[in-house]
């Protein structure tokens, strides 16, 4: 019985334990080299704009990267240092780079996000960099007296080092004090919270709206005979394929308040020409706009679930007798699950990040947390949008998170 | 991958030599239109380097990121005074130099016939334009219409909601004129926080009856839907919707906040010398008298007011709808780029932050 010490072999004589880890191993190259493609998609597209977004949101070299010598100033001496004739003459070595190289706004656009104001004060000081000579001091405070002000030295020092976190103080409505220490904004300066807690809120309405008004729809689909579904098919798919500016300016003439709706009901007498309702440029009409204009992604993915569900589940429980409800309880219902997670999950993460409705419908009181976004954007601050924006990924995220513990990400099913 | 970074950028080069058109971004509505039939048309019929006009909200807002991404797709944008400055000073616009603009068409040089301020480093003047505010005169009784920058304020007066434009700018200067500070003084009260707080206080006054708008076409289409029975305006397309459309739109001139409009050239857009080629023909004495004889802004040129303007319907004189006419330049204000580059952030901060509070 020797024979049977002796390992397996293949017919070409390696060992078979070998020979299949190879074969496994080409598999799985093989593998990988499929889904290559679509991997260098997804880094390229997604993971690299988000890092980059990331990075942004932290590093503005601005002023530091214009700036050299007064911020090697600041490294050298402690926070709270005032500013001695070595670091005027830091700061005049650097406005005569800036002026030479046209970048004394740059600079001055970075300190100007932490102290307003600054941003004049170094154009100017560019402009009249030429003349700057010893005692530096007296030169600097003959352009402007704004030079002796501790406030412009301590906004520089912030903005020496091109990594920060001000964007996320801005965002999270705190300051930082002349002293460094951190304090919450004038009461009539907080918007950021108070907009991202909103944006979460109406969000979550917008949603529960959706999955009211989709869950009768999505079952009538998936019940009715084929010929009748494909011509309702249509109608929740026609919208959906209509452009979202086209949509969301037909809803301006039906709701605004020489619109249509209101014509009609003046017309039938329910109202009379002074009560006008206000069904638009304020929070009803981000709602209702943005419920119409995101429920086909609450639609299709029950809808898909829904009509996969065998009837006869529903028939044995009530030939068990239990009643409509109690079917619909713990028949039903529960089947339909993968399809509302993914449905809701969908129509939430786009009603957060949605900002071109809000902006139209919106007035002052519909505004949303991308619009602030899209503002910082428009006022090229890029890092403050960025900021702004991981706080909105960091806030889905977290609920993402929530939303694996509590259902299971597996119970997601979009079609 | 250098192989295919090498090859995708030649196509990409390819791409552009293949079209050698100008694109132009603008304003959209009447403005646009203007600029498309007095600069783009023209332009492409003497040069023969075809033209394309682009529409946004703020032809200002895209130009970093395209600048920043290596990747700009327009040759020439209309920007407002204050933009030009900040993309300038930050670096995301080409110089453009005075002396390749043309001179004016009786021979003054280009350097002494542009009005002061009109060219700077990076941005050439195309017209001044002016924040105004405008009613529809079927709402309110002969005799009885709104005349001052205080009537706008005056809900008991002149009941009715009001169209403000949605943010800071020209915003508060209104506000301000509104509670009676006199226009030379504007700038002076906002830079303090007292005044700050006196501005926002007077909007306050009318926050409950205002429609605010964000692209410059829908004021004129607030009025004319009924939404609104007043609202402020660009003057020009309220000029358009009244005498080219005969809408029963006029225009109080009083507390007017007037302002030079830019054409600038991207930092590295791909038909530079074209760019600038289209911006010395639009900005020539022909390129300003043609787009003055469309919208009601005035040319930044001297030789370009000297003989009389008349509108493109061959009867309705310009001078009188002008921002620069000296009967609508009684209670006038400047808009102030040097304190709107400083304080944009921070007062459009504070005006979201007063938005979004009840």
């Amino acid at each position: 019985m020797a024979d049977a010490a002796l390992p397996l072999t293949t017919a070409d004589g390696r060992p078979l334990k070998t020979a299949l880890a190879a074969a496994q191993a080409r598999a799985r190259r093989r593998a990988f080299l499929l889904v290559l493609p679509l991997l260098a998609f997804v880094i390229l597209t997604f993971v690299i704009p988000i890092g980059q977004m990331l990075h942004r949101s932290i590093h503005h070299d601005g002023f530091s990267a214009n700036a050299p010598a007064v911020s090697a100033w600041f490294a050298a001496n402690p926070a709270g240092a005032a500013p001695d004739e070595a670091a005027y003459a830091a700061l005049a070595e650097d406005f005569k780079a800036m002026k030479a190289a046209k970048t004394a706004g740059e600079a001055g656009t970075r300190v100007n996000y932490t102290l307003p104001e600054s941003r004049s004060l170094f154009t100017k000081t560019a402009r009249d960099a030429d003349d700057l000579a010893p005692p530096y001091k007296e030169a600097f405070l003959a352009i402007d007296p704004k030079w002796g002000d501790p406030a412009v030295w301590e906004a520089m020092r912030t903005s020496s080092s091109a990594y920060t976190a001000d964007f996320y103080l801005i965002g999270a409505d705190l300051e930082r004090g002349p002293d460094g220490s951190i304090h919450r904004v004038q009461e009539n300066q907080r918007i950021y919270i108070y907009l991202f807690v909103k944006t979460f809120v109406l969000s979550a309405v917008i949603t529960g709206i959706c999955l009211l008004l989709a869950f009768p729809v999505a079952h009538l689909l998936a019940t009715l005979p084929m010929a009748k579904a494909n011509l309702l098919m249509i109608l929740v798919l026609l919208p959906f394929w209509t452009s979202l500016l086209v949509r969301t300016t037909s809803w301006i003439v039906l709701l605004q308040g020489q619109g249509v709706v209101n014509e009609m009901l003046i017309a039938m007498g329910f109202i009379g020409d002074d009560g006008r309702l206000k069904m638009i440029y304020n929070q009803t009409g981000t709602i209702v706009v943005m419920t119409h204009i995101l429920l086909p992604f609450m639609i299709l993915p029950l809808y898909s679930v829904m009509r996969v569900i065998p009837p006869s589940y529903a028939r044995a429980a009530r030939s068990l007798g239990a009643t409509s409800w109690t079917t619909f309880r713990r028949i039903y219902l529960p089947q339909t699950l993968p399809g509302i997670g993914a449905g809701s999950l969908l129509v939430f993460i786009l009603a957060v990040g949605y900002y071109i409705t809000p902006a139209l419908v919106g007035g002052a009181d519909g505004q949303l947390f991308s619009n602030l976004i899209q503002f910082h954007m428009s006022k090229s601050n890029w890092s403050m949008a960025a900021a702004l924006s991981a706080m909105l990924l960091l806030g889905v995220l977290l609920l993402y998170w929530l939303y694996d513990r509590l259902v299971g990400i597996d119970n997601l099913k979009l079609g | 991958m250098k192989k295919i970074l090498i090859l995708s950028t030649a196509l990409t080069g390819f791409a552009v030599a293949a079209q050698a058109d100008v694109t132009v971004m603008s304003w959209g509505g009447a403005y646009g239109g203007a600029q498309t039939e007095a600069h783009l048309k023209p332009f492409t019929a003497k040069t023969g380097i075809a033209t394309v006009m682009v529409d946004s909200d703020n032809p200002a807002t895209p130009i970093k990121a395209m600048v920043e991404a290596g990747n700009v797709t327009v040759d020439v944008a209309s920007v407002e005074y204050a933009d030009a400055i900040r993309l300038c000073d930050e670096g995301l616009l080409e110089p453009i130099d005075i002396n390749a603009l043309p001179a004016g068409a009786d021979g003054t040089p280009a350097s002494e016939d542009f009005l002061p301020g009109a060219v700077t480093e990076c941005a050439v003047s195309t017209d001044i334009w002016a924040n105004v505010y405008a009613y529809d005169t079927t709402k309110f009784p002969e005799g009885a219409a709104p005349t001052t920058v205080a009537d706008f304020f005056d809900l008991q007066k002149f009941p009715g909601k009001r169209g403000l434009k949605k943010g800071a700018k020209a915003v508060l200067e209104l506000a301000l004129m509104g509670d009676g500070v006199p226009a030379n003084e504007v700038y002076a009260v906002l830079a303090t926080p007292e005044g700050v707080d006196r501005a926002f206080a007077k909007l306050d006054t009318i926050k409950g009856d205002v429609v605010w708008w964000e692209a410059g076409s829908q004021a004129p289409q607030l009025l004319a839907d009924g939404e609104v029975v007043m609202t402020t305006a660009y003057n020009g397309r309220i000029f358009n919707a009244a005498i080219a459309e005969g809408k029963p739109f006029k225009i109080v001139w009083d507390g007017q906040i007037y302002e030079n409009e830019m054409y600038a050239i991207p930092k590295g857009a791909p038909n530079k010398d074209q760019a600038l080629e289209f911006i010395a023909y639009a900005t020539s004495t022909e390129g300003l008298r043609a787009q003055a004889q469309q919208i009601s802004y005035g040319p930044a040129r001297k030789s370009a007011m000297k003989e009389e303007l008349i509108f493109n319907d061959g009867k309705t004189v310009m001078a009188p709808h002008l921002p620069t006419a000296p009967e609508n330049m009684t209670n006038s204000l400047e808009s102030s780029f040097e304190f709107w580059v400083d304080k944009d952030a921070e007062l459009n901060e504070r005006f979201n932050a007063w938005l979004a509070s009840n």
